[in-house]
């Protein structure tokens, strides 16, 4: 095991009040797996990698849980709980992360090697310059573009450049934040393919974030479906997408065409989510579920044990009171 | 990409010089457009205020700065084009026959000690400061700061320049009173030291008064900067924060600070020029203000026409430091 | 907070220049009111903020100054902001070789001095009542107001209910006045308290150089006429007193624009933070 997120909360704090935009979230991660995050935008998957990275910006801070990790050598540590100081030696070095787009994330004003050699440098390596040429050319990008700003590359070579830079010193865990919404979907297929390549070699794990059900399957050992700020179904990838346990899980499927299979019929979710501030007293998924009964509306369902994962929907409590 | 920058300078030359052309034309047709005949009122006004015949040369200047009426407008507006050329801007009025361009001459390297180190210092005393102040927006530093910036930049320069003359040179009596230098000194040994301590107090006016400007400016530019994906980046990457607060942040931020920089010194050249009338400093503002209160016109277009081609070389320098800074060279930008 | 604080200064000086010569004679003052018995006196007794050298009162003359430095002010802004919204909007909105003109025009009297420009134009004109120096100030100020509004029409333009009415058939004159200009109002309030304020400050400036009328009191001829007597004799109290109403104005215009600036761009909004750092503490 790498990561073990118990109880995560984050709030997003105004003037006005404090709003949960994560809530009570746990999974664990295990060493060279990749973990898909997948749900609708605002649901709070973004904010839940960035509260794992102790990236937060106001008004969003963590305001409850621990995530621990666990590093190939040494002690585990509770990033929760851990100074932005002393958070430093771990930055990169064990977490790194590959943001949506590489144009907004790349400083503007520095080559690509600058921006390979600060952080080489930062965390002790000698010969940040072979370092750099070694890493472009694992997602094929020839060494001598490492002169280049950021503005002179393509879309998917500077997505491409973000990746090799996440592997600068070696990391045990990489976020990836819809890293491949900013490009084409062959640029994407390549990507994806590369990813896998790269995990397969280095053997890092990857936190995958996407509104993209169907990106995931290819990809993902495991995923965890988010809705309202808390997970609503995590189990195995091709469980998840073949026999979804919830009806929202089922939606984000059948709302995306799968990458190989051919169209058959898209539909879409009714309504919007939730806003955070109000939200229902009993599911969160309740005013939008087509398959709601009885007391949806008023009991809120635990994540728990249904088929191989977990999935929090009253649908599955008759089956578990049968087992 | 090389080609780039040199094809954005070459164009703001372009520009620049169309804006000169503009000014020295303007500097030419403003005497003229004013209805009547000009020449006659202003000997008549000089007259009323000196309570004295105006003599004849002085009538002459005048009769220059505003073209011979047998001449077409055309051949004026060579023979114009052609004085300034020669940087013949005419004969002072007030301090007649001295030429225009001897008094300019002789003020223009105060101002630029003065005015010139100040800008500089103010700049990157409020740079410096809104970085600080923009990084933890809403923080203690940024709370003190920028309310007091804003109350900093509205002071009027001339309004501050007293209050500092009465309480430092009359009320406590650390700094002279006025003047750039002790003429008992001057040319002695102790002359450079007369320079700056009749410095001192000109300068300190002028840089209280505009840095706090350039604090707010800078200060919103990092605010926005820091909740940029790169800033975020860098943080993620485990640098140290000062590396993070000037490599990523800052580094972006200053490039929209230094067109501001282009913009504002304009004003600030204006705030300057009147902060040296209040302490008598002997440069281009005080010229200004002698010609201003003796109705001395050629004096005035020459400030005018100086002071407008200075700040287009400003202008200039501030856009060669943006190309060298920012590798995108953005046209649009501007 | 910060707006309405700003808004209340404003408001102030405002019904001053207005009520001004009631509230004078209500306090039985006046700004060409000689009191032989109170020449020089500093603050205290019958006058408030004390007297000139001449036996004036400073706050009567600070209150009638008042009136005239605003009322530049306001139509200096008014001239400015009319000149900034025909250029800037006009640039922006059609684009082309329209802008390219109009945009050449704003850049260039961006980069001229505005003091000695207003300065040479104000030396030429004989009259320089408070009218004439409002219309040369605002003649030359409109600049940096037409670029940022250019730029605010240009994002505008580009976006999808502007575009979706333009596919509708609407005239352009009918888009510019239903659809841009009130979307632009926050920026055009903006760059009008700035104009006001840059006016108010050139006008002292201007004063303070002896470009102004015998007969009008201003805040800026009153320390143009503080700074040749009273300097030298410790009168503090002539000239501190109208700064303080400039700067006063300055930061009320300034507070104002920052909560603008807040709402057109949330990036800058620090409330949600303090509450944050207050919630969390």
């Amino acid at each position: 095991m790498i990561l073990d997120v118990k109880g995560l909360d984050v709030d997003y704090v105004s003037a006005k009040g404090a709003v949960r935009a994560v809530n009570d979230v746990s999974f664990q991660l295990r060493r060279g797996e990749i973990l898909g995050v997948a749900g609708e935008s605002g649901c709070g998957k973004s904010t839940l990698i960035m509260a794992i990275m102790r990236l937060l910006r106001p008004p969003a801070a963590l305001t409850g849980g621990e995530v621990w990790l666990h590093p190939r050598d040494g002690e585990p540590v509770d990033l929760a709980a851990r100074t932005d100081r002393e958070l430093r030696t771990l930055r990169w070095r064990r977490i790194a992360v590959v943001l949506q787009s590489a144009m907004d994330a790349l400083n503007p004003v520095a080559r690509l090697s600058a921006q390979f050699a600060d952080v080489l440098k930062a965390h002790g390596y000698r010969d940040a310059g072979k370092r750099t040429a070694e890493l472009l050319e694992m997602v094929g990008i020839s060494p001598d573009r490492a002169r280049s700003y950021p503005h002179e590359m393509s879309g998917g070579m500077r997505q491409r450049a973000m990746i090799a830079l996440a592997l600068a010193c070696d990391p045990e865990l990489v976020v990836m934040d819809e890293p491949t919404t900013a490009v084409d979907v062959v640029m994407q297929r390549q990507i994806l393919s590369q990813i896998l390549q790269l995990r397969d070699r280095l053997g890092f794990s990857v936190v995958f974030v996407t509104h993209d059900l169907s990106l995931l399957v290819e990809l993902a050992d495991r995923i965890a479906v988010m809705y309202a700020g808390r997970i609503v179904e995590i189990g195995e990838a091709a469980g998840i997408y073949a026999d979804p346990k919830h009806p929202y899980t089922k939606g984000l499927r059948d709302s995306f065409p799968p990458l190989r299979a051919p169209v058959t019929k898209l539909s879409g979710i009714p309504g919007t989510p939730p806003a955070l501030r109000d939200l229902p007293p009993g599911c969160a998924f309740e005013p939008r579920c087509a398959r709601r009964f009885g007391d949806c509306a008023e009991r809120r369902p635990e994540l728990l044990p249904v088929g191989g994962g977990l999935a929090a929907c009253h649908l599955h409590d008759r089956e578990r009171a049968h087992v | 990409m090389k080609q780039g920058k040199w094809r954005f300078l070459t164009r703001r030359v372009g520009f620049y010089l169309a804006t000169a052309w503009s000014a020295i034309t303007l500097n030419f047709l403003i005497p003229r457009l004013m209805p009547g005949d000009p020449a006659s009122v202003i000997v008549r006004q000089l007259q009323r205020q000196s309570g004295e015949s105006v003599s004849p040369e002085t009538v002459a200047a005048i009769q220059k700065l505003f073209g011979d009426p047998r001449a077409g407008l055309l051949q004026q507006y060579w023979d114009y084009l052609v004085s300034i050329a020669r940087l013949d801007f005419g004969l002072s009025v007030s301090r007649f026959p001295t030429p225009v361009g001897e008094l300019l001459g002789a003020g223009l390297p105060w101002t630029l000690l003065l005015v010139g180190t100040t800008t500089v210092i103010a700049f990157l005393l409020g740079t410096g400061l809104g970085i600080a102040a923009g990084w933890k927006p809403g923080g203690r530093l940024d709370g003190f700061l920028s309310p007091l910036s804003t109350f900093l930049s509205a002071l009027p320069y001339f309004w501050v320049a007293l209050i500092a003359l009465y309480v430092f040179g009359l009320v406590l009596g650390w700094f002279p009173l006025g003047g750039g230098f002790d003429p008992d000194l001057y040319g002695g040994p102790g002359f450079l030291g007369s320079v700056l301590e009749h410095l001192v107090m000109p300068a300190a006016t002028i840089v209280f008064s505009a840095f706090g400007g350039w604090l707010l400016g800078m200060r919103n530019m990092m605010v926005t900067a820091v909740s940029e994906d790169y800033v975020l980046l860098g943080r993620a990457k485990g640098l140290s924060a000062g590396r993070v607060m000037f490599r990523y942040a800052a580094r972006n931020a200053l490039l929209p600070s230094v067109t501001g920089f282009a913009m504002a010194i304009g004003g600030v050249l204006g705030g300057a020029l009147l902060t040296e009338i209040v302490f008598s400093y002997p440069g281009i503002g005080y010229l200004l203000y002698d010609a201003v209160s003796k109705r001395d016109y050629p004096l005035m277009q020459g400030v005018f026409l100086l002071t407008t081609l200075t700040v287009l070389l400003a202008n200039f320098v501030a856009d060669s430091v943006y190309v060298m800074i920012d590798p995108r060279t953005r046209e649009a930008g501007r | 907070m910060k707006v309405r604080v700003g808004i209340g200064i404003i408001a102030f000086f405002a019904v001053v220049a207005v009520v001004g010569p009631w509230l004078n004679d209500l306090m039985g003052i006046g700004p060409w009111k000689i009191d032989y018995d109170a020449i020089s006196r500093p603050p205290g007794g019958g006058h408030l903020l004390g007297a000139t050298s001449q036996g004036t009162d400073v706050l009567a003359q600070v209150i009638a100054g008042t009136r005239n430095s605003m009322v530049v002010g306001a139509l200096a802004g008014v001239i400015g902001i009319v000149l900034a919204v025909v250029v800037g909007v006009t640039a922006g909105f059609f684009g082309g070789r329209i802008d390219a003109l109009l945009s050449f025009l704003t850049n260039m009297f961006l980069v001229l001095p505005v003091l000695p420009l207003t300065l040479i134009v104000a030396g030429y004109v004989q009259d320089t009542g408070p009218v004439t120096i409002a219309l040369i100030i605002g003649l030359f100020g409109w600049a940096p107001g037409a670029r940022t509004l250019r730029a605010q029409t240009l994002s505008l333009r580009g976006r999808d209910f502007v575009m979706a009415m333009r596919m509708l058939g609407e005239t352009r004159t009918r888009l510019i006045f239903v659809e841009v200009l009130p979307h632009l109002a926050g920026w055009i309030s903006a760059m009008f308290l700035h104009l006001v304020l840059g006016a108010v400050l050139a006008e002292a400036g201007l004063a303070f150089l002896g470009i102004s009328s015998a007969d009008t009191v201003s805040w800026g001829t009153i320390i143009d006429q503080a700074r040749q007597v009273a300097l030298l004799n410790g009168m503090w109290w002539w000239f501190v007193p109208p700064g303080l109403c400039i700067a006063l104005l300055g930061t009320a215009t300034g507070l104002v624009n920052f909560g603008i600036d807040e709402v057109m761009n949330p990036r800058l909004r620090t409330a949600d933070i303090k509450a944050m750092r207050k919630a969390l503490a």
